[in-house]
């Protein structure tokens, strides 16, 4: 028995589980942890895979931010829980069905006949040079567009983020300061015409 | 020499594929599952990717991984502020109450 | 020498005339219209006349001319073109000398009519259709002809439009007419098919080839084409000249006025049948079957229409069912293949059936529109040209010696005797009875109207109300105005003498020649040439002494007897006889038939179609059944968008595993 072979075995079942248990548990919490662990395992698969640069970015960007993100979003939204568990059972078996169907046919498609050692060759077992090193290569080099693109993309999800959830508050006093340095003589000045008062009128 | 042919990777993929298909419809109740559901679906593709990456022996897989990862990552972060948009115009999360856009 | 330009303004002239009085009838006032279209229809009856003195005094040869060609598809031919023979000519003269007439006769008939203008436009036009038909040297003119005349007269019956009888009048003259153009629209056609021409001259020359072809309509059935043709081209006649059984619209035609009834509906529309049949001569030798048919419904038409005769009360009524009786007699003659001799029937019977309608319309006019027979009487003291005229009238129509209508109807008489055509016995025998039943008719109308006692001023104070032309209040009638009476004795002459004079040359002499054609060996007129030897006076004091002269007086007696001193013996004759009077009142049936059965089937047949056909397929089914069916499968699809993500995902998941389901099996 091949050590990786019962390693990926062991993460396998995990990863599977965890995945499960996200969709299956009646807290969110409980659910967006179940999605760290199977962020995790699947890093740990993707290093199994020798790709051990996205395995860590997988650690750290989807699990560090996307997942933290989704905690806060869960904590932050007053969630009355009770209710939820409502329906459940009624759509279970045909979410069950439809996706064993659909493993079913996915694995006849995918199974050894096709994908198996004689279609392709197993890969050596050790890799010569460094994951990042080659991934670094070839980004900056053949994808550098695309990779700026991302870039781009960040920045628009940013903004929409931004623009999406942002309140003004209401009877806030602020400094527009682009309206402040335009002002003119005439918007804080007027000048008006009057008989001059005596002093023995009405005022001192 | 590795003993795992490349259609465990796939099959390992697909099943995570199926949980989230299955996760998508059973879930009614809360719009954050949904969402968690769509990461899990990336995640078995990008599975797939880098499975046939290694198989093939080219490194593009890997990089659209990481592309992939980016998208995801920003996608995450706009369908968490629609849904905290939603939140606060509706008062809910619960997906079986959000149809006003039925026909 | 005859000219284009003077054919061209003889049968312009009553256009010229029409339109001038028809569109600038409020400006030119009524004085004008009726000199502008009198002017126009005299100056066609004048070179019609000049025309006929060429070509029947002073041998001007027949002239055929072409005006304008309208258009030329491949080998058809279409042209505007005038052929101007001995019949041509006569027919000229007739149409518009009787037209003339009945212009001046307007000018007091329909003096406080409202339409006016509009009446003298109407009987110019007519006058020019006329005269192109006649004139026309194809078949597409006489077609223009045709239909310009059927159209004239649907707008003259229909004259007084608010009246709902006048209208249900046109209407069915219309549609009956309608029915005969069908089949003559149809023997045009196979004229045009088989002969390659719609050109007089070109047919004609052309036409024994038609001999021995056949027409195969389905199977095996064959027919032969030169019958096929002529009865087609007659079932035309049948309808403009009102034969049985398309001889409906005639009595309901008397809706319209006085004026038209003589005009059209007497002296020239209804014998454009007649004219087309002598004009055909040559298509019509070829087949003795369709002459045996034409012989057959002439005689029908001759006996059983006269007998409707004898028991109306409308004084116009009894003259429109004698018009239909004596085009029985023309068609009877052209069936006998004495073509020459229907010719001077029609001719003779212009005159003295125009003279006879224009005394009932002066009779009317004085009773004030009274025109129930019943109700006049003894009006021989009051109107005398008008009862002189009329005398002359019925003399010339029942067919007394030395009259013109003696000489023409002996003619045909003799000609169908000797004819030894199948179905000439029986066309004889009818012919006979016919002349007696004529005369009886005739002089009962005479006797009723001018003779015995005075049946009229019982009730006349409803009609004295709204026709208080005269100002005092007067029961009496009194003669018309000379506008009336002059065209009466203008048409009484030549009731009288023309026949004397015209039926050597007409019937045996070759003033028909190269116009009708006979086939070889027919002498149909040979026995009464024999008997002309002498010349026609002779002839008119030999009439004396035959069966048909006999029958005439035996049947002018009856009615003098009856009318004038046993006027009682009417009366119990008809409850006597009552079933047969019941029958001969309803006219056979005829109308009853038409209307339940045409009529009401083509109402009915559109309203199915209505009904059905355009609301429940087309607009049910079809219109609205496809927005329906739109809205309904929209209806079905819009539950799928139930606005739940979930929904959505799940139908993309299943589609996904339906195709790639198909995708593996395919493999």
């Amino acid at each position: 028995m091949n050590y990786e072979l019962i390693l990926f075995f062991a993460l396998s079942t995990l990863l599977v589980l965890a995945a499960g248990a996200v969709v299956t548990v009646r807290n969110p919490v409980h659910a967006a942890m179940c999605l760290v662990l199977t962020f995790f395992t699947s890093a740990m698969l993707w290093i199994l895979l020798r790709a051990e640069f996205l395995g860590i970015t997988l650690i750290l960007v989807y699990v560090g931010a996307v997942m933290v993100l989704f905690l806060f979003v869960v904590m932050m939204l007053d969630i009355n829980v009770a209710p939820m568990r409502e329906g459940f059972a009624r759509y279970l078996p045909v979410g069950i069905v439809v996706a064993v169907i659909m493993a079913a046919q996915m694995i006849a498609v995918l199974g050894s006949r096709h994908f198996g050692f004689d279609n392709f060759a197993a890969p050596a077992a050790v890799v010569e040079g460094s994951n990042t090193e080659a991934l670094g290569r070839l980004l900056y080099t053949e994808y550098v567009y695309p990779f700026e693109i991302a870039g781009v993309i960040l920045l628009v999800a940013i903004v929409a983020a931004i623009a999406l959830t942002h309140r003004r508050r209401e009877g806030l006093k602020t400094q527009d300061i682009n309206k402040q340095t335009q002002v003119r003589k005439g918007d804080r000045l007027r000048v008006i015409k009057m008989a001059s008062e005596s002093k023995d009128g009405h005022g001192a | 020499m590795s003993m795992i042919p490349l259609s465990y990777w796939l099959i390992l993929a697909a099943i995570l594929f199926c949980i989230s298909v299955a996760g998508i419809f059973i879930n009614r109740k809360n719009l954050i599952i949904l969402l968690m559901a769509i990461e899990l679906m990336l995640l078995s593709v990008n599975m797939n990717f880098i499975a046939f990456s290694r198989y093939l022996d080219d490194m593009a897989g890997q990089v659209f991984v990481f592309f992939i990862l980016t998208v995801a990552a920003a996608e995450a972060a706009i369908g968490l502020a629609i849904l905290v948009v939603v939140f606060r115009n509706r008062r809910t999360i619960n997906v079986a109450e959000l149809d006003t856009m039925r026909g | 020498m005859i000219t284009k330009t003077l054919l061209l303004t003889t049968a312009l002239a009553p256009l010229l005339g029409a339109i001038l009085a028809g569109f600038f009838g409020r400006q030119i006032g009524r004085s004008g219209a009726h000199i502008v279209t009198i002017l126009g229809v005299a100056v066609s009856a004048a070179l019609s006349a000049y025309i006929f003195k060429l070509i029947a005094f002073d041998a001007h040869p027949a002239v055929n001319l072409s005006i304008y060609t309208w258009f030329e598809i491949g080998s058809i031919k279409a042209e505007v073109g005038f052929l101007v023979d001995a019949l041509t000519a006569t027919m000229m003269v007739v149409v518009t000398s009787v037209s003339l007439m009945v212009h001046i006769y307007t000018i007091g008939y329909m003096h406080e009519d409202s339409g006016y203008q509009r009446f003298f436009a109407y009987i110019s036009l007519f006058t020019f259709a006329m005269l192109m038909l006649v004139m026309s040297n194809n078949f597409m003119q006489l077609f223009f002809g045709w239909e310009a005349v059927g159209l004239v007269s649907y707008l003259l019956i229909g004259f007084w439009y608010k009246r709902p009888t006048a209208i249900f009048a046109n209407l069915k003259a219309f549609l009956v007419n309608r029915v005969g153009d069908f089949g003559f629209l149809l023997g045009i056609g196979l004229v045009l098919a088989y002969l390659g021409s719609l050109d007089y001259a070109t047919v004609f020359k052309a036409a024994p080839s038609l001999v021995g072809q056949t027409f195969n309509p389905y199977g095996t059935v064959e027919w032969a084409v030169p019958t096929l043709i002529c009865l087609l081209l007659f079932v035309g006649a049948m309808g403009k000249s009102a034969q049985v059984p398309l001889h409906v619209w005639l009595p309901d035609s008397m809706e319209g006025p006085t004026p038209i009834s003589a005009l059209i509906h007497a002296a020239t529309m209804v014998t454009a049948g007649i004219f087309m049949v002598a004009r055909m001569s040559p298509l019509f030798e070829l087949s003795e079957t369709a002459l045996s048919t034409i012989l057959v419904i002439g005689s029908i038409t001759a006996l059983f229409m006269g007998l409707i005769g004898i028991v109306q009360n409308d004084i116009k009524r009894v003259v429109a069912y004698s018009t239909l009786s004596q085009l029985g007699y023309m068609t009877v003659a052209l069936g006998a293949s004495a073509y020459s001799a229907a010719i001077f029937h029609l001719m003779t019977h212009a005159f003295f059936k125009a003279l006879l309608f224009l005394g009932a319309g002066s009779v009317i006019i004085a009773m004030h529109h009274e025109q129930d027979l019943r109700r006049m009487g003894g009006l021989r003291k009051y109107m005398p040209i008008t009862f002189i005229t009329a005398w002359a009238g019925t003399l010339a129509l029942m067919g007394f010696p030395g009259t013109s209508g003696f000489y023409s109807k002996d003619a045909i008489l003799i000609a169908v005797e000797h004819a030894d055509r199948p179905g000439a016995t029986f066309a004889y025998y009818s012919l006979l009875i016919g002349v007696a039943v004529t005369a009886f008719y005739s002089f009962r109308m005479l006797y009723l109207a001018f003779h015995g006692k005075e049946r009229f001023g019982h009730d006349h104070a409803g009609h004295h109300a709204h026709h208080d032309e005269h100002g005092h209040g007067d029961h009496k009638p009194h003669e018309t105005p000379w506008v009336v009476t002059l065209p009466l004795i203008l048409l009484a002459i030549p009731s009288i003498v023309i026949g004397a004079l015209a039926a050597g040359p007409m019937l045996f002499g070759h003033f028909f020649d190269g116009a009708i054609f006979l086939a070889e060996g027919r002498e149909p007129l040979a026995a009464m040439a024999q008997e002309f030897e002498h010349g026609p006076i002779a002839f008119a004091l030999h009439g004396f002494i035959t069966l048909p002269v006999w029958l005439a007086l035996a049947g002018a007696g009856f009615a003098t007897y009856i009318y004038l001193f046993n006027p009682s013996l009417a009366d119990r004759i008809q409850q006597a006889l009552g079933p047969v009077h019941r029958i001969l009142e309803r006219k056979y049936g005829f109308d009853e038939f038409y209307q339940a059965v045409f009529a009401r089937g083509s109402v009915r047949l559109g309203r199915f179609f209505w009904r059905v056909g355009d609301q429940t397929l087309i607009d049910g089914m079809l219109v609205d059944g496809a927005a329906n069916t739109v809205s309904k499968l929209a209806y079905a699809v819009r539950k799928l968008q139930s606005g739940y993500l979930y929904h959505y995902a799940f139908m993309m998941i299943l589609g996904l595993i339906v195709i790639i389901g198909a995708f593996a099996l395919l493999r």
